[in-house]
């Protein structure tokens, strides 16, 4: 094995191949946080929406929408605390798109360009910049947790730690979906209607507003399509992970889906087809 | 061999035809210009030098190193300038340097020395703190010259870096590339201005795909390259 370097910098075949592999993550990781910490707005943009939702939606719903005891709540619960994991959902799922919406941005300014010609693997530099996309993601749903704290509604202690890898997973699986979105939109524009075909359906058509069962007395074929709706198993696998529980099934799925999404969007991404064949 | 060598790259927009069996090669420590009028196919050819896509047909080679075999070596010896600005605006000067130095695999110690040395040497070092967004055109291009330089590579490529700067920027960053490749850089520099091709280049002009001319531009424009190059694109247009 021949081990060629330009200034410390590695071939394919390189023994520094490894370090430089996580040099570049760790440089992707510190350019998203800082650019989220330069952006304030951003923080307060994604804790209104759900905010909202609780204080306003969540309290009028509250007389309207009785809840039965269902896993992994053991009493009867008001609709305040069964809203929350799914707005927490909702806080990855918006961030999820915004981080794709920020990759068709810099596709379009040029940035991108700067990430896909480094001397590293397509698929590492995509994959780093979708950790880094989810980082942000999960800090913002600590931030509405920590509110949600505040207002009353609190977890088991255990339930905020185990919740943090649950959350990891569910937004890499939302920041994949937004990865594969971005390497098929071709121009900004064309984002908000993806956007509304995909953010909103994927959101109501899910357990994060109401329970499944609720859904099936209205239509079992909703109920059907819900349960077919990775994001709901995002949702519960966070829901559970908040009383310190776990769901296999949700996990699973949400695995499988992030698999499934990461490998198209590694696709459209790739240098012979997909997005970057089509558009200089 | 080193430098920079393209055979016969071809390649479609659809049912248009971009690049057209396109070969050229560069030696090493040579400017090369790449002159074409818009649409020649010159952002196109910077896309596969750059492997943000592969071409369907034909070679390329960086320092030796094939781009569809070798990918991250040949990656790795290639310092790029796009045409539009590839800096973050939000960020500092000298972290954007410090962002490209970890994508090339440099940290710590290595990759501050080497940014404040760029900096250095742009006279820059007292805006390292400041955001891009306050540098004025001039200052952000050489600041992308100087980037793409922080892990030494081999072949520097630049699609029209002066667009948009006023002309004492755009004279002093020709003048600033040219000085590079005496020191043994290789340098393809695309544009559409001809007074930016200096008699003494290496000069490849391509329009609608295709190489019309390849040699030292000296010979080509024969005394005036402006007619010549109007003369050679006027009879295909």
């Amino acid at each position: 094995m021949t081990v060629e370097t330009i200034a410390g910098i590695p071939s394919e075949t390189g023994g520094f191949f490894r370090s430089h592999l996580l040099v570049a993550m760790r440089g992707i990781l510190h350019r998203e946080v800082l650019r989220f910490l330069g952006q304030r707005g951003r923080l307060v943009a994604a804790l209104v929406r759900p905010l909202v939702w609780l204080f306003v939606f969540a309290s009028g719903f509250r007389a309207a929408l009785g809840l039965s005891i269902t896993p992994p709540y053991q009493t009867y619960i008001n609709y305040e605390i069964y809203i929350v994991p799914g707005l927490v959902g909702m806080i990855l799922l918006f961030s999820g798109m915004q981080s794709s919406l920020s990759l068709v941005y810099d596709r379009e300014m040029g940035s991108m360009r700067l990430l896909l010609t480094a001397p590293l693997p397509r698929w590492w530099l995509l994959f780093c910049r979708l950790l880094a996309g989810s980082l942000i993601s999960v800090l913002q749903a600590y931030a509405f947790l920590a509110i949600a704290w505040l207002y009353g509604i609190r977890f088991p202690a255990t339930g905020y730690v185990v919740a943090a890898p649950a959350m990891v997973v569910a937004a890499m699986m939302l920041g994949a979906l937004g990865l594969l979105l971005s390497s098929f939109i071709r121009q900004l524009e064309n984002f908000a209607g993806v956007m509304n075909f995909v953010i909103f359906p994927m959101f109501f058509l899910s357990s994060a507003l109401y329970p499944l069962w609720k859904m099936a007395e209205a239509s079992p074929r909703l109920r059907d399509l819900c349960a077919l709706n990775p994001f709901t198993h995002a949702v519960e696998l966070i829901r559970f992970s908040l009383y310190a529980k776990g769901n296999a099934t949700a996990l699973a799925v949400t695995l499988l889906a992030f698999a499934v999404l990461s490998l198209i969007a590694i696709w459209g991404y790739d240098p012979a087809r997909g997005m970057t064949a089509r558009k200089a | 061999m080193g430098g920079l060598q393209v055979e016969t790259i071809s390649h479609d927009w659809g049912a248009r035809r971009a690049l057209d069996a396109v070969s050229f090669s560069v030696e090493p420590g040579r400017f090369c210009a790449l002159l074409g009028p818009n649409g020649a196919g010159k952002s196109t050819l910077f896309g596969m030098l750059t492997r943000l896509f592969a071409p369907r047909d034909g070679r390329i080679a960086v320092a030796g190193h094939d781009m569809a075999h070798k990918p991250l070596a040949a990656l790795a010896r290639i310092g790029a300038v796009f045409q539009a600005s590839t800096l973050d605006p939000d960020l500092t000067v000298r972290r954007n340097l410090l962002y490209f130095a970890a994508l090339h695999g440099l940290s710590g110690q290595e990759a501050e020395t080497r940014t404040m040395a760029a900096l250095d040497r742009l006279g820059m070092v007292e805006r390292a703190g400041e955001k891009v967004a306050k540098l004025n055109g001039g200052h952000r291009r050489r600041m992308e010259i100087a980037r793409a330089l922080l892990h030494r590579p081999k072949v520097l490529l630049l699609d029209e870096p002066t667009v948009g700067l006023d002309a004492a920027a755009r004279s002093a960053i020709t003048r600033h590339v040219h000085d590079l490749a005496a020191e043994g850089l290789t340098v393809l520099w695309a544009t559409h201005l001809v007074d930016e091709v200096w008699t003494t280049d290496r000069l490849v002009i391509l329009h609608r795909g295709r190489v019309l001319a390849d040699g030292e531009a000296g010979e080509i424009g024969r005394g005036d390259l402006t007619t010549r190059f109007l003369a050679l694109t006027e009879d295909r247009a």
